[in-house]
């Protein structure tokens, strides 16, 4: 008996000795937290969670792979704790959760009568599936086979239905899913995905800049989920206000309705679940990502700047927006004026991202208040250049800098600041005006001067009204508001009196040629066609780059590469990195002078690059990615089963009442006419789509 | 030499320590429903086993048997055994973390595996030499391994069964461990 226990307690002591020695000598150093979460969760290795045992779970949640509400066993008191351990708010922890994208269901045809055994894995090995579409669902529901928690069901439609309460984003279902249909996800993952070739997307959500789910948003709206379809489309666009005003949305030219009837009117239903929000007079909650630490500066409030500070917020960033101006908006604040974008509704949407903690410096010029270096040491880790194009090209012509003669962003500029009472300088306009250009800018100039009471304002254009690359709405509306249009005629010279002010303006007419490389046809002049009319005021409008004198001032700047319309160069226009690791641009400031939603996706793309340049993740650009094309086999000529039924029409203030004052001109479409404009969307995806039913 | 290759292929085969003996039961209802857990774990098996077998049986023949405490064999070798497991841990986690990567995450699972424990215990009762240990331990560890890879192969094939109600997950799987013990028992009488 004795020997015995001399024995197990020389062995107990022995084994004891060896181990607490290998422990000194094999330490590696371990976050102490996992430990201390693995001796929280339910320790029955039951791999419930997807991963291999609790000690793997608890890693896991120290690396940030699983949320604290991991271990399905313990329940909401361990997740609490998990959480209070992480420094986290288990609420706002990064849960993962399926996702279904495929909504194709019963809609999408089949190619073969398929009888084998009701598994998608058996029907995915004869030829990918019996459906048409060769990435949708094939139905037969091993997802549903696979979860462990009841969390989701084969819907009505024949695809898969996610029940968010109930998912615990295990992956079991990414798994069983043969065509990658299910996935699981985080919020940061959500936010940062771009469109790839291989995703269920109907032509309007691949043609967006911006990347929205249109159709979700539309069947929201049809459901009356108002409030989902705005977070539909902030998962995306944090300027929903702003682009549902003015929007030229490229996406209605890719509506497959408009193949057989006019296209949905997208745009204004996104103006419509926007105002709905802010008039609903309370915001809807913005979640953010737990705060990672990191510092990134984003130069330039504009679009581009307020996406991408937007979405480096979200994925947990500390932001600060640097800009030149006194207040944020950049272009849609300076530019656009008052009556197409009222200041109070922007700054209303401009509130709502500086809400989520992003800190803003206004008044402060990159180049030549702070530059790269101040930042560095400040301890921003990444910048963002999204500095817009605020320099009007000079038309080089004699006599353009005579008196009264303005260039387009000045004078709106100058205006803008005057309205909003920045600065008390006055601006004076003339009573015979013209303005040079066809873009959105002229045409804002000439709705401006009208509204200010000029007699007469024209525009002088050197090709038609068909090139004019102004948005049809605007050159419409200005028509109807009376403003005069010279087509076909190339400036030459500006005369002034002999007090040196503009008296005159002498162009030669031009007509059209041979197609030159934008596919436009190129205009000639005619000679000996001089012409010359009387003004007191010319504003030239025609085009605009980035102001990038800085470059030349400043010794780190030095290096930043410039394309040779002063752009800022990017080797990977996905990746918007500049030649210098840390520096991304994006919107006007990258592409020249563009649109609202270019530099809204632009930013978003950025901040994409931004996240994985902070996180020590190589910058690279979306595999498969869908970039400016579309994939080919959604695009249709016809599409049968479409009824025409006619578009909802704008509603705008009358001719007479909208040219006396500032008041916004175009108004928000009625709840019934939303619902009627949602009912004609056809709620399509890669190849399948509802039919009208009658 | 003869003698050796009888020894393996009784030992994977004839007296599988799973499918003829049912040591070793949990892991493999636990991580036979995937082919990557699957694999993963018989690694980790085949890994302990073999140490296992050579420490225990050195502790029989240098301590237990001179001292006469042949009757603490049992407790005395859980307590190596589960030692053993921790420190090959640590070892692998310092010095060579890319095994670590792919079998640390079994280790733990296995540090009372019966299994391992049956196959240390048989190479004393059959009285076995220093090397037919050595080689007893590893080939019933590969038996183990290839019972449990050939078992995950079946469960995934199953998933896509039609299997009724009530029997399906465990059930359907104790079912087919015991068609696939069956089989096992073909070979029955070779050696
Ligand atoms: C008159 C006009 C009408 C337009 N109409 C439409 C329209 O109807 N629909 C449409 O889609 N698009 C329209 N656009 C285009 C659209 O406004 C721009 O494409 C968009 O604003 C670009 O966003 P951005 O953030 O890249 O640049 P911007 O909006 O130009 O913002 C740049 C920001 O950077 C700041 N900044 C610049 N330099 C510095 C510096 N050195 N230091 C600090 N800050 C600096 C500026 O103050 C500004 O806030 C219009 C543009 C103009 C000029």
């Amino acid at each position: 008996m004795l020997d015995a226990v001399i024995f197990m307690l020389g062995l107990g002591g022995v084994c004891g000795v060896v181990l607490s020695a290998a422990s000194k000598i094999f330490y590696v150093y371990e976050d102490p937290r996992i430990a201390e979460i693995e001796g929280m969760l339910a320790g029955a290795n039951c791999g419930g969670c997807g991963f291999a045992g609790c000690a793997a779970a608890a890693a896991g949640v120290v690396n940030g792979k699983a949320s604290p509400s991991v271990c399905i066993v313990a329940g909401p008191e361990t997740a609490n704790a998990v959480a209070a351990v992480m420094g986290v708010d288990p609420g706002s922890a990064e849960p993962k959760k399926s996702n279904n994208l495929c909504e194709g269901g019963h809609r999408a045809t089949d190619r073969y009568i398929y009888s084998g055994i009701n598994s998608c894995r058996a029907l995915s090995q004869l030829y990918g599936g019996k459906r048409d579409c060769s990435i949708g669902c094939l139905g037969y529901g091993d997802c549903v086979k696979s979860c462990l928690f009841d969390a989701i069901e084969m819907g009505p439609d024949g695809y898969p239905v996610v029940n968010e309460e109930k998912c615990v984003g295990c992956g079991a279902c990414e798994t069983a899913c043969p065509k990658n249909i299910l996935v699981v996800r985080t919020m940061s993952d959500k936010l940062l995905h771009f469109n790839q070739e291989t995703n269920a997307l109907a032509p309007c959500a691949q043609t967006c800049p911006a990347e929205i789910d249109i159709p979700e948003y539309i069947a929201r709206i049809k459901k009356g989920d108002y409030a989902g379809a705005v977070n539909t489309i902030r998962e995306r666009n944090p300027l929903l206000l702003a682009c549902g005003r003015v929007c030229p949305h490229p996406c209605e030219d890719y509506c497959r309705r408009g193949i057989e009837d006019d296209p949905v009117s997208i745009n204004q239903l996104k103006r419509f679940v926007a105002d709905y929000e802010m008039n609903s007079g309370s915001r809807l909650p913005v979640t953010c990502a737990p705060s990672t630490g990191k510092k990134a500066a984003v130069v330039g409030g504009g679009p581009a700047g307020l996406s991408c500070a937007f979405f480096l917020r979200r994925l947990g960033h500390d932001v600060t927006i640097y800009d030149m101006m006194p207040k944020l908006g950049g272009m849609i604040r300076y530019g656009i004026p008052e009556y197409r974008l009222p200041k109070e509704v922007l700054q209303w949407e401009i509130d709502g991202i500086l809400n989520l903690g992003v800190d803003y410096k206004p008044n402060v010029k990159f180049g030549k208040d702070f530059d790269l270096k101040s930042l560095k040491a400040d301890g921003f880790e990444a910048v963002f250049l999204g500095i817009g194009a605020w320099k009007d090209y000079s038309l080089k012509v004699e006599g353009e800098d005579l008196d009264g003669c303005f260039t387009g962003i000045d004078f709106l500029t100058r205006f803008a600041v005057h309205q909003q009472k920045d600065s008390d300088k006055s601006v004076s306009i003339g009573t015979k005006c013209a303005v040079i250009g066809g873009g959105n800018t002229a045409i804002d100039c000439v709705r401006t001067l009208i509204r200010l009471g000029a007699k007469e304002v024209s525009i002088i254009y050197r090709r038609t009204r068909k090139e004019m690359p102004a948005n049809m709405v605007e050159i419409e509306a200005a028509e109807h508001e009376g403003v005069l249009f010279n087509f076909l005629a190339a400036p030459t010279r500006v005369i002034g009196d002999e007090n040196g002010k503009v008296k005159g303006l002498e162009y030669l007419k031009m007509e059209l040629g041979e197609p030159d490389a934008s596919g436009r046809r190129r205009p000639v002049p005619i000679e000996g066609s001089e012409t010359v009319i009387d003004i007191d005021m010319l504003v030239t409008a025609i085009g605009q780059g980035p102001d990038t004198g800085f470059v030349e001032d400043i010794d780190d700047l030095k290096e930043l590469e410039l394309t040779r319309w002063n752009t800022i160069d990017a080797a990977n226009p996905e990746t918007l990195q500049a030649n210098i690791p840390y520096v991304f641009s994006g919107g006007d400031a990258y592409t020249g002078a563009s649109l609202v939603v270019e530099a809204i996706g632009g930013g978003r793309r950025a901040a994409r690059s931004i996240h994985q340049y902070l996180t020590e993740q190589p910058v690279e650009p979306v595999t498969d990615s869908l970039y400016k094309t579309h994939i080919k086999e959604s695009l249709f000529d016809t599409v049968p089963g479409v009824n025409k039924k006619a578009r909802t029409p704008m509603p705008e203030l009358p001719v007479d009442a909208r040219i006396k004052s500032f008041v916004e001109a175009d108004l928000v479409i009625s709840e019934s006419d939303a619902q009627f404009e949602s009912s004609r969307c056809l709620s399509c995806c890669r190849l399948c789509y509802n039919k009208d039913s009658n | 030499m003869g003698d050796y290759i009888v020894l393996i292929i009784s030992c994977i085969f004839v007296n599988n320590i799973m499918l003829a003996q049912f040591l070793g039961n949990c892991p493999f209802f636990g991580t036979s429903k995937k082919m990557e857990t699957a694999v993963g774990m018989a690694m980790a098996v085949i890994f302990v086993l073999v140490l296992a077998g050579v420490i225990t049986w050195m502790a029989e023949a240098f301590i237990l048997k001179p001292f006469n405490l042949e009757y603490l064999r049992t407790i005395a070798f859980i307590v190596v055994i589960a030692s053993l497991v921790q420190f090959v841990e640590m070892f692998l986690k310092k010095s060579i973390p890319a095994l670590y990567a792919g079998l640390g995450i079994f280790l733990p699972l296995i540090t009372t595996n019966c299994a391992v424990m049956g196959a240390c215990l048989i190479n004393i009762n059959e009285e076995y030499t220093f090397l037919q240990a050595l080689v007893a331990s590893f080939s019933y560890a590969v038996g183990f391994g290839l019972a449990l890879i050939l078992f995950a192969g079946v469960r995934e094939k199953i998933l896509l069964a039609r299997v009724p109600k009530p029997l399906q997950d465990t059930s359907i799987a104790l079912v087919t461990a015991g068609i696939l013990s069956m089989a096992f028992y073909a070979f029955k009488g070779m050696v």
